[in-house]
């Protein structure tokens, strides 16, 4: 096991009280695996992602543990997380657009970051990883805003990896994209994973149709709660949890029409992650709630690598 | 009948307006009443320039735009918004954060509809509301933010059907929902095409586009590659670009390896 996370809690301070964003999830990710993290938004994805590389000023690490590589992380603490990010855990960020020092051509920018970790830089690995994602190597000496959308997402890529880092975590990277850079940028992460620059990899979006080109297994999240855990196919074709068939059923696909097919949205919002009532989570727009799940739902492997937190499926 | 013929539109780039660039070059198609219309095409493609021309929000650099014949530059801005109107892709800057929501139907009001009595309006608003499927109690009197996305992008489309338009431009309006709650605005868009309204669907996802409209155009650098029926567009597509756009969508049931 690479990473292993266990009854992760982390709530978000704000004046209310707390927001239980993150409220106990396990999961563990092997040597090799893409996990695809998927859910609607303020679902907890992005705490999850987040939670392991760097807690901003307003989330409290309330309880539970992550191991990497057999070595706890201390998540809660930013300064002793210090010597694990980009070297154990990496992050390619959203917005890469943003995430290049605006000041620095991208070579000189490349080289401080490395300096800062006290790492050489190692030219003839760059260029070779440059080459692998079809970034010409004078890339090295221009400034960020001198290149596309595309080709600043393939650069962070480049930059994120370049220590080898365990474990890498790609949070909705593919939101701002057209489908076919979209494409590309799935195959390059893959490449990324096969090449063993990266052995696993969270592979974090709103998208279960393009999560399912790339991870292995796919984990859906509801209301800072797991819901289902199963792999790729599985998720997709047979899944378990009833939030989990909605949610698949939703989907327009190319070759549905609306005039032969009608598909259904689920109707009803996500709770209030304030003071959420105990149970399980979905009930208010679940068809098949009963009076059991007003108690919280634990998950179950229901066959082998198959997680679901339902009371109805287990 | 909405019909762009011809039209153009050319950008001044550049510090000084030195250069320009054609954002969208020679388009026409039309829409008629009771059609959903997709337009297709990636960023940068000049997509929302067409919608934003066909809102009169940019003029054209040339060709015409006409609504049943006549050119739209000779009707009045506060007739042709009786007729035309849009929404557009993010719910959360539609509307301003200070003031509750359901003021932008008080707006309507000043402008369109000053000597309606209280009682008469209250009725439009009721049965607006209820055409894309809201209860008032649930939406009335609310600030924005304790609205979710689906609700404000459903309210902006009663507040256009308040005018009792023909057409509707929809740049991106479900872009920014979440899966579970984007089909029911897509639905709603699809049943009010029963109301005799005219859709022009902008969209960057193909899946979408092909789910709701009769006919798809697909737009790349600003040409029309590829303009149809929508099963024609998709099932044989004529132009490389729409072939190569198609390979790339994810679906969920084949993945990228098998279908190549």
């Amino acid at each position: 096991m690479t990473l292993e996370v266990d009854d992760l809690r982390v709530y978000y301070r704000t004046l209310k009280g707390d927001v239980q964003a993150l409220d106990g999830v396990s999961f563990g990710l092997r040597d090799g695996e893409i996990l695809g993290l998927a859910g609607e938004s303020g679902c907890g994805k992005t705490t999850l992602g987040k939670a392991l590389i760097r807690l901003d000023g307003r989330m409290k690490h309330v309880g539970g543990s992550v191991t990497l590589d057999g070595q706890v992380l201390p998540i809660g603490d930013d300064v002793k997380m210090n010597p694990y990010r980009f070297k154990q855990v990496s992050l390619i960020p959203q917005y890469s657009m943003s995430a290049m020092n605006p000041t620095r051509k991208i070579g000189r920018m490349v080289r401080e970051l490395l300096e800062s970790r006290r790492e050489k830089l190692d030219l003839d690995e760059l260029h070779s990883r440059l080459d692998l994602v079809e970034l010409p190597r004078h890339v090295l000496g221009k400034y960020p805003i001198e290149l596309s959308g595309g080709m600043k997402q393939r650069m962070v890529m480049v930059i994120s990896t370049l220590l080898n880092p365990s474990l890498l975590i790609a949070d909705e990277i593919t939101s701002a994209l057209d489908v076919s850079t979209q494409k590309a940028v799935v195959t390059t992460l893959k490449g990324f994973r096969d090449r063993g620059f990266v052995k696993s990899m969270i592979f974090i979006t709103h998208d279960i149709s393009l999560t399912n080109q790339l991870a292995d297994t796919i984990m859906v999240m509801y209301a800072g709660k797991l819901a289902e855990k199963a792999p790729a196919s599985t998720v997709v074709n047979a899944p378990k949890h009833p939030y989990t068939q909605l949610l698949i059923s939703s989907l327009p696909e190319v070759g549905v029409r609306y005039a032969d097919k009608r598909l259904t949205g689920i109707p009803g919002n996500p709770p209030s992650l304030l003071k959420p009532e105990p149970g399980c989570r979905f009930r208010d727009r679940c068809p098949l709630a009963f009076e059991k799940c007003a108690e919280d739902p634990p998950p179950v492997e229901v066959e082998k690598d198959h997680v679901v937190a339902c009371w109805k499926a287990a | 009948m909405l019909k762009l013929d011809g039209v153009t539109k050319v950008y001044r780039i550049g510090a000084f307006g030195g250069q320009t660039m054609t954002a969208v070059d020679d388009a026409g198609f039309e829409i008629k009443p009771g059609e959903v219309v997709s337009l297709i095409g990636e960023s940068g493609s000049g997509k929302s320039t067409i919608g934003k021309m066909v809102l009169r929000l940019l003029p054209p650099t040339s060709g015409t735009i006409s609504i049943d014949g006549r050119d739209v530059r000779s009707i009045g801005r506060r007739d042709y918004y009786r007729k035309v109107q849009g929404v557009f892709q993010d719910p959360f800057s539609s509307y301003n954060p200070v003031f509750k929501a359901d003021r932008v139907f008080a707006m309507i009001r000043q402008v369109y509809f000053k000597g309606v009595p209280d009682k008469e309006w209250t009725a439009k608003i009721e049965a607006a509301l209820d055409a894309v499927r809201l209860s008032p109690g649930a939406v009335l009197n609310k600030f924005p933010h304790q609205l979710s996305g689906g609700q404000l992008q459903r309210l902006l489309i009663a507040r256009a059907l308040l005018l009792d338009i023909e057409y509707l431009v929809a740049d991106e309006i479900i872009s920014m929902l979440d899966a579970s709650t984007r089909i029911d605005v897509l639905n709603l868009l699809a049943d009010l095409k029963q109301r005799g309204l005219g859709v022009l669907f902008i969209t960057h996802d193909l899946a979408l586009g092909n789910y709701i409209s009769e006919r798809t155009v697909v737009l790349h650098k600003g040409r029309i590659v590829e303009y149809g029926p929508t099963d024609a567009v998709f099932e044989q597509p004529e132009h490389a670009y729409t072939r190569k756009l198609l390979a790339s969508v994810p679906q969920l049931h084949t993945k990228w390896e098998d279908a190549s």
